[in-house]
């Protein structure tokens, strides 16, 4: 019915836009790859900006400098930082939406204009959202002199982004264990999990997998692959690895900004629950509370497992926030994003520049190939 | 007619009143900036100081807005026009891609559909360096155009999606029936499917309206002075050390308030938007 030529239109229509994002996205990912292997900005011969500027290839010298070299360290730390920040992000939206929304599912009087107020900093930009909560949070005035003023008490004594104290600190030859640790943990969570369930056969090959990684963990193997730090005790000292306190205040003002986020996604997830469902549960007793528990919650799981993957992923690419919020020159609060802003638009280190956000990349792309493979399956 | 409850009535009223509170607690939370923002906006510079962060002002002080908008100077007018053009583009294009993406076959369109969707979640730290380099290689660094044509390709992963979607809702016997009366792609375009995208363009529209006004990461990195745009401002404005707070205050406002009016009159449609990002809408 529709003629060959309108096929060819068709696709004439859409080519303009495929060939812009095969060379603005794909192109561009493979040129960042490369610059990521020379050494452009960072051979003092060759004037980065210059015209004909050389760029001799230098393999993967640039991502084991990031890994080892003592100068590199704020490197580290910002991986450091996005691990913490992502965690209690995430988490902190996920807790703060879901209450919200089940709030909101109890027929609440005004719930559209509750669902406004929750929502509306979805619509500022960070870099504002960063402005207001960078005053908030003055170490001498903001919510620190709150309970004084509302209630007479001492005020908090906390500097917030200026804070340069350390939580959970760790050695960073230790991270591969320690993640090895936290993944064995979760898997015997699910082992745990899969028994009660009476689902034998996983939990046997739970067993099977933390009793291989456990062999590999003590046969030494990340010792061989993991590269020693040039320095080790002065990076400990210099730039200690942990959780920052300074990064608790932008975590706060990213949830405050994010969870109406997360609450959308659920009071859109809980909509779709067919009210017979819960009926049904009612008349077999089950109480109120009883119905989210068996009823809701379970249904919104895949809700909850986008919302990780959208909110982690953004997480990852954090940047305007704390460049708003602690400036781009905090050591404390640095993040991938600004130090790939920092060496290349600032040092002109473009090589170095390229690794860090090809390391990003490589981040984003775990947790959101596996994400679109999965919703596009699932679409047809 | 009793005032006495049954322990029943008692637990539901209690319940009750314990939502509402939490409610009210979350509010009074998720306002508290707000208050802060606008009173201190509002204040004589002279009078801002730490320990009185939370009173009132003692007099209104509107001067700061001239301030502001006078500090913004031309990063206001940049932010304006880009935007428009950025959005009147990315919006046109994604709603042709999305009209081809669900309603005709391309070959290939298994692969390439995610692959474009891919663009609107890479972080684009990873692609900053090259498009440096591409925007200085064909002379469109630092201008207004060059971030035009930045924000429409990166944008198209979106648009052409929450179209798609939306497009995939018209029955294709509609279409089918179009072509019998002789309609071509065009034509099938114009008279069936543009007449139906007008919620769709809302949605498309207000959700890059507001990401490319909130949108700093090219802002700082692909503009000269000339063509900043106005989250730039703001990131200076409040970026030195010893500022005076009553302008960042008042310049979040005005950097807030054009995508703040648009939340708040047309909600529905950038919810809509927001979800679509989560890809199933």
């Amino acid at each position: 019915m529709r003629s060959r030529k309108d096929r060819l239109i068709a696709f004439l229509m859409v080519l303009p836009s495929l060939i812009a994002i095969y060379i603005f996205v794909y192109g561009f990912i493979g040129s960042a790859i490369q610059t990521s292997t020379t050494d452009w900005g960072s051979n003092p011969a060759q004037p980065p900006l210059a015209q004909n500027v050389i760029k001799s290839d230098v393999g993967l010298a640039n991502y084991e400098g990031l890994m080892t070299d003592m100068m590199e360290f704020s490197f580290r730390n910002s991986l450091a930082n996005t691990f913490f920040f992502t965690v209690f992000f995430v988490g902190g939206c996920l807790v703060v939406g879901l209450i919200l929304a089940l709030l909101l599912d109890q027929n609440i009087v005004g719930e559209g204009l509750f669902r406004t107020i929750f929502l509306f900093p979805m619509a500022l930009s960070f870099v504002v959202t960063g402005t207001i909560w960078r005053w908030m949070l003055q170490p001498n005035g903001g919510v620190n002199i709150l309970p004084q003023q509302l209630f007479g008490l001492e005020p908090i004594n906390f500097g917030w982004m200026n804070s340069r104290d350390v939580i959970l600190p760790f050695e960073w030859a230790h991270v591969p264990t320690l993640l090895t640790y936290l993944g064995m943990i979760i898997l015997a969570f699910m082992i745990v999990n899969y028994a009660v369930k009476g689902k034998w056969r996983a939990s046997q090959y739970g067993v099977i997998a933390i009793v291989i990684i456990g062999l590999v963990l003590l046969s030494g193997f990340w010792n061989n692959i993991w590269l020693p730090l040039d320095q080790p005790d002065m990076e400990t000292s210099i730039a200690p690895k942990g959780f920052n306190a300074a990064l608790i205040g932008i975590i706060i003002a990213a949830v405050w900004q994010m969870s109406g986020y997360t609450m959308a996604m659920f009071i859109a997830g809980i909509r779709g629950i067919p009210e017979e469902l819960r009926e049904a549960a009612r008349v077999d007793g089950c109480s109120e509370l009883g119905v989210y528990w068996r009823i809701v919650l379970p249904q919104l799981n895949p809700i909850i497992l986008s919302a990780m993957i959208i909110l982690g992923h953004i997480s990852l690419k954090i940047f305007d926030l704390v460049f708003a919020m602690a400036g781009p020159d905090n050591a404390q609060t640095i993040v991938p994003g600004l130090l790939v802003y920092i060496e290349g638009f600032r040092e002109n280190s473009f090589a170095r520049a390229s690794a860090i956000a090809v390391i990003m990349l490589f981040f984003v792309a775990i947790i959101i190939v596996p994400y679109l493979w999965s919703q596009l399956r699932d679409d047809s | 007619m009793t005032n006495v409850m049954t322990s029943n009535e008692m637990k539901r009223y209690t319940a009750r009143v314990a939502i509402y509170v939490v409610l009210a607690i979350f509010t009074i939370v998720f306002l508290t900036p707000v208050y802060l923002v606008v009173i201190t906006a509002l204040k004589d510079p002279s009078t801002i100081n730490l320990a009185t962060t939370w009173n009132l002002p003692e007099s209104l002080y509107f001067q700061s807005f001239g301030e502001v908008i006078e500090a913004f100077g031309p990063r206001l007018q940049n932010s304006v026009s880009l935007v428009i053009a950025a959005t009147a583009l990315s919006s046109v294009l994604g709603s042709l891609n999305g009209y081809v993406f669900s309603k005709w076959r391309i070959p290939g369109e298994k692969i390439l559909f995610p692959l474009v969707l891919f663009g609107m979640f890479i972080p684009y730290q990873a692609i900053l360096i090259p498009l440096f380099e591409f925007m200085r290689s064909v002379n469109l660094y630092g201008g207004i155009p060059g971030l035009v044509i930045i924000h429409t390709v990166y944008g198209l992963p979106i648009t052409t999606l929450i179209f798609r979607n939306f497009y995939m809702e018209i029955p294709d016997e509609m279409l089918e029936a179009g072509a019998i009366d002789g309609a071509d792609f065009w034509g099938l375009y114009r008279h069936v499917v543009f007449p139906l995208s007008i919620p769709g363009f809302v949605v498309v529209v207000i959700w890059q309206f507001t990401q490319i006004w909130n949108e700093f990461l090219f802002a700082v990195t692909m503009t000269n002075t000339d063509s900043q745009p106005i989250t730039v401002g703001l990131a200076q404005l409040a970026g030195g050390e010893a500022v005076k707070w009553n302008l960042p205050m008042a310049g979040a406002i005005v950097a807030a308030l054009p995508p703040l009016i648009i939340y708040i009159i047309l909600g529905r449609y950038f919810i809509r938007g927001l979800l679509a990002g989560s890809i199933k809408g």
